[in-house]
């Protein structure tokens, strides 16, 4: 057993534990819950301490049969990938427990044991490198967010827990079939052996076969990510979704698609994902220009917040599908990035809900002059939304962009006008709450933040600024792992020529 | 012809499940006069015991495997599987019977020996080695099962609902026997092994043999509730007093669906080419019909039904495997099912209340708040039941459409795993009218949760999460006995 084991364990063994105290005890499950996820915290950051960033495959590795037969393992590791999206998650976890700490008045037993839940299934699906197991931890995910979203969301939460729920599940059981596919084809679900049987040519796939393999594996990455057109799901979700949902939501699940789509997509059918590359990267380009001009728009505060994530992730397929470096590890520094600044904003968002109790924008106005703390964490944050330098969207969507450039010049034109849009309707928003004349309601129900509040965000503006100055934290051992992933894919060799917008892919292999 | 008919002490001991129960059974009708007012509850525990000693003679039984009674009986793993299982279904039949019974202030002597009978005809079947033996065996259970279904005679519902399926019912199995006698004119016996060896050799009539299997199909598909042949159940399930809906789901349809399998498998192996498209159309008919019928429904009961067909539906998807590896999935998903349709059927009686209300979904309106600990273990079947991990019915699935692919039905499983995907809507209802709506007239005047139903609840729920993450014991003991006479 070894540190990423405990990182795993803790949660699961906080969840059972907090089921068990009593129901009456409310303060006691609240400590215990933020007693465990700050230990999964603090051991998990032990993860980066003890990463060998030369090394290529995994570290902290640990494989043990689960099931005899079909031979399933219980085996986990880390690369440079996942150990920050692993970081992400416990990092994220105790904030959402702490802005929730006198938010949910009802069955706050369950919600802080799920919120626990939740992050086992988190920090799994981003160590598991046995398929089998990596569905498991998948599904586990969505149970616990579709009851936060049910129970203790906002009017419609109904509809948008089971929207949420029949979305990922759809997507997720076509996955499950390409996983069976693959074991009889692989004999065996250890993600490791059934590459190495792919790239020696041990299993070899059709065109048809790889194809769909890769489309079964893709669809389900792209409804959780959410690419356009499947997107729908996600602005009802985080509408109606609790703070403590929408933080978590925006900021570590839908990383779940990108790195499946990362982790498996790509190294496991790399001519399918370069001959499918062109349609998948309009598709994201229309994200990022859609997203943005429907967020302009918006008139709820969280939905805004919730298309700019379709327009941002957008931004992180398209690094991937450009298949260069500069990509890819753009594309993974803006997984963490959205997941610092949009988890940012949805914190900010609810807090502003806890006051005044309403989504709407045309309900604030000049909140800067009553509460001036407030609009200038705000205001860091919408700037780390936008990309401004020295802050960390900037370096991702830098490199993103560069990356796309390198590919394809046309695109990243394209994907620039995102950054723009990303500024009219983020600054326009912050000018239409904070400044302007402040109304009776906001002057009487607008305190500035109080101490629980600063302990949520103090962390999330320290690292925006860390990320955005000094990324030799973190991008080493990302760069590392990208380039071990281009190079065992075959694509170390930059895709221009060899794909553009008028399609026509061509297999280098 | 053996010229001594006694039986030996082996035959007992391979005999003894459905000794024990039918001496079981004749007691509790000798004891029933004597104390059936004055203590209406000890016929529960003696068919209790009856039951766990029914399973200490299975298990005795598979210490001497073989044929037995001139070939009549197989005892084997499959058999050994499905009797463990029948015989634990009735166990907890009777858990979720007491306080139905109780309420309804029902003679509980004959229930009880009508349970055990039962349960002794599926024992029958599941070890038969040959058609007329697993002929009776089906009539023992099903004769038990009708009087069972209209068991509240004074109960309008009931008595449909026993009526419906006496007379379906009896259609069904009159094809059953005509597939017998036309098969017993082709290979001129009725036993599956030499059925099998009979129908190997040249010159056989293979459109005779066609509809020999095709009669049989009708018969065992209506017994098993598969679409086309599945009308009767939604009526029945919801006309049935609930325990009796529950085993009737359970038990008997396991048995069922191991005679189909064992029938098919060994006796028409050879032409299974043959009869694979009528189980493929059957399997994408049942999951589509159950599952898009369940999708509009409001009653509980008569969902549940659905629900059941729907999963008949995706036990054929593994029967069409043809493989051993299907049947060994086919035994892995009966009894988690059985698990999880118990478990939910357990909150449908413990809610249900005297005269037992015309259940509908919103009737679970906030038992999340009233009766938290009910309503997480409803949960948990309700995620069995749709298939999410680290639960049995996600392994069960999970086996079932591996065994599709390796045989190669790999649009079967397209269309199965996407109507798990139509069934989870129906299910997730419950959770949200449990957990986010406001306590409802029935969540709020519930009583407290009685000692059988407890038991009812909370063993399944063992089960489920035991087939769910350390599926490897079951699996690997349904694998090895998966295997057929050849």
């Amino acid at each position: 057993m070894n540190l990423l084991d405990i990182v795993i364990a803790i949660p699961a063994i906080g969840f059972i534990l907090a089921l068990l105290i009593p129901r009456a005890q409310e303060q006691a499950v609240r400590m215990v819950t933020l007693v465990f996820s700050l230990a999964a915290f603090v051991l998990s950051l032990g993860l980066a301490v003890g990463y060998q960033t030369g090394q290529t495959g995994q570290q902290f590795v640990t494989n043990v049969v689960w099931i005899a037969n079909p031979e399933i393992h219980y085996h986990v590791g880390i690369d440079g990938i996942s150990l920050w999206l692993i970081i992400l998650s416990t990092f994220l976890t105790p904030i959402a427990i702490l802005l929730s700490w006198r938010y949910i008045h009802q069955q706050s037993k369950e919600f802080f044991a799920l919120l626990l839940l939740l992050e086992f299934g988190l920090v799994g699906v981003f160590a598991a490198w046995d398929l089998f197991l990596f569905y498991v931890f998948w599904e586990i995910v969505l149970v616990p967010m579709y009851l936060l979203i049910g129970i203790w969301g906002h009017d419609r939460r109904i509809y948008a827990a089971v929207k949420f729920f029949i979305f990922t599940f759809a997507g997720s059981v076509l996955m499950l079939a390409a996983i069976i596919y693959l074991y009889n084809l692989a004999g065996t679900f250890d993600y490791a052996l059934i590459l190495d049987q792919l790239r020696s040519g041990h299993i070899t796939l059709s065109h048809t076969q790889e194809t769909f393999l890769f489309l079964a594996f893709f669809i389900a990455f792209a409804i959780k990510v959410p690419l356009f057109p499947l997107h729908t799901w996600l602005p009802d979700a985080h509408v109606e979704a609790p703070t403590a949902g929408s933080v978590m939501l925006a900021s570590v699940m839908l990383k779940m698609g990108t790195y499946g789509l990362l982790r498996f997509c790509v190294p496991m059918f790399p001519g399918a994902a370069r001959d499918n590359a062109p349609w998948i990267i309009i598709l994201a380009i229309i994200g990022i220009i859609y997203g943005a001009l429907v967020a302009m728009v918006q008139p709820n505060m969280k939905k805004l917040v919730a298309y700019s994530s379709v327009s941002h992730l957008g931004f992180v397929v398209l690094g991937i599908f450009s298949f260069t470096q500069l990509g890819l590890d753009g594309a993974v520094y803006q997984m963490l990035n959205h997941g610092i600044s949009t988890g940012a904003l949805f914190l900010l968002v609810g807090f502003m809900y806890e006051r005044r109790h309403s989504l709407a924008i045309s309900d604030y106005g000049g909140v800067a002059t009553v509460a001036p703390w407030l609009s200038t964490v705000f205001l860091i944050t919408t700037l780390a939304s936008i990309g401004l330098p020295t802050l960390n969207n900037f370096i991702g969507e830098f490199l993103v962009l560069q990356g796309a450039a390198q590919a394809n010049f046309t695109w990243s034109v394209f994907a620039a006008l995102g950054v723009i849009l990303s500024a009219c309707y983020m600054l326009w928003l912050y000018q239409r709450i904070f400044y302007g004349e402040t109304g009776e309601e906001v002057r009487h129900h607008m305190p500035d933040l109080n101490i629980r509040e600063w302990c949520c965000i103090v962390p999330l503006i320290a690292l925006m600024v860390w990320m955005g100055v000094y990324t030799n934290t973190f991008l080493p051992p990302v760069t590392a792992t990208d380039a071990n992933v281009l190079q065992q894919s075959n694509m170390n060799t930059p895709l221009r020529g060899a794909v553009t917008l008028s399609g026509g892919g061509s297999h280098a292999r | 012809m053996p010229a001594n008919f006694m039986p030996s002490a082996d035959d007992l001991l391979r005999f003894s499940p459905e000794l024990i129960l039918t001496i079981a059974g004749t007691l509790l009708m000798v004891l029933d006069p004597l104390f059936g007012k004055r203590a209406p509850r000890l016929f529960g525990h003696i068919s209790i015991l009856a039951f766990l000693a029914g399973i200490v003679g299975a298990l005795g039984a598979q210490s001497v495997t073989g044929f037995s009674f001139s070939n009549l009986l197989i005892v084997d793993g499959y058999a050994t599987f499905f009797r463990i299982l029948v015989l634990s279904i009735g166990i907890l039949a009777v858990l979720l019977s007491y306080k139905y019974l109780d309420r309804e202030l029902a003679e509980t002597g004959e229930y009880h020996a009508l349970l055990l009978f039962c349960v002794a005809g599926q024992c029958l079947m599941v070890a038969s080695n040959d058609l007329i033996m697993i002929f009776i065996g089906l009539e023992i259970s099903s004769i038990a099962t009708y009087i069972l279904a209209g068991y509240l005679r004074n109960d309008k519902r009931n008595n449909e609902s026993a009526l419906k399926y006496f007379l379906l019912g009896s259609f069904a199995t009159a094809f059953l026997l005509y597939g017998i006698a036309v098969i017993y004119g082709i290979a001129g016996s009725t036993k599956l092994d030499e059925i099998r060896t009979a129908l190997s050799q040249p010159g056989v009539s293979t459109a005779a043999v066609a509809v020999a299997a095709a009669l049989m199909i009708v018969g065992l598909g209506f017994k098993v509730s598969g679409a086309p042949f599945q009308m009767w159940a939604p009526d029945v399930y919801q006309g049935a007093p609930a325990p009796v809906s529950v085993f009737m789901a359970t038990g008997p349809k396991a048995a069922a669906f191991a005679v189909f399998l064992r029938i098919f498998m060994t006796s028409f192996q050879q032409i299974s080419s043959d009869w694979e498209p009528l189980i493929w159309i059957s399997a994408l008919l049942s999951m589509t019909i159950g599952n898009f019928a369940a999708l509009t429904q409001n009653n509980l009961k008569r969902l549940m039904a659905y629900s059941a067909i729907a999963h008949a539906g995706y036990i054929l998807v593994a029967f069409a495997a043809r493989s051993d590896g299907g049947a060994a999935a086919v035994m892995f998903y009966l009894a988690a099912y059985a698990l999880m349709n118990i478990g939910a059927f357990a909150v449908i009686i413990h809610i249900c209340g005297k005269g037992e209300k015309n259940l509908r979904v919103e009737d679970l309106a906030g038992l999340g708040r009233t009766q938290p600990f009910v309503a997480a273990l409803l949960t948990v079947f309700l995620l069995s039941l749709i298939g999410v991990p680290l639960t049995g019915g996600f392994f069960g699935k999970f086996y079932i459409f591996r065994a599709a692919l390796q045989s190669n039905l790999v649009w079967l499983t397209v269309l199965g795993l996407l109507n798990s995907a139509v069934a989870a809507y129906y299910y997730l209802r419950f959770m949200v009218v449990m957990y986010m709506y406001e306590p409802g007239e029935v969540a709020n005047s519930l009583e407290p949760l009685s000692p059988g139903l407890r038991a009812a609840l909370v063993l399944p729920a063992i089960g489920t999460f035991f087939l769910g993450i350390l599926p490897g014991a079951v699996l690997n003991f349904a694998r090895a006995s998966a295997v057929f006479t050849r």
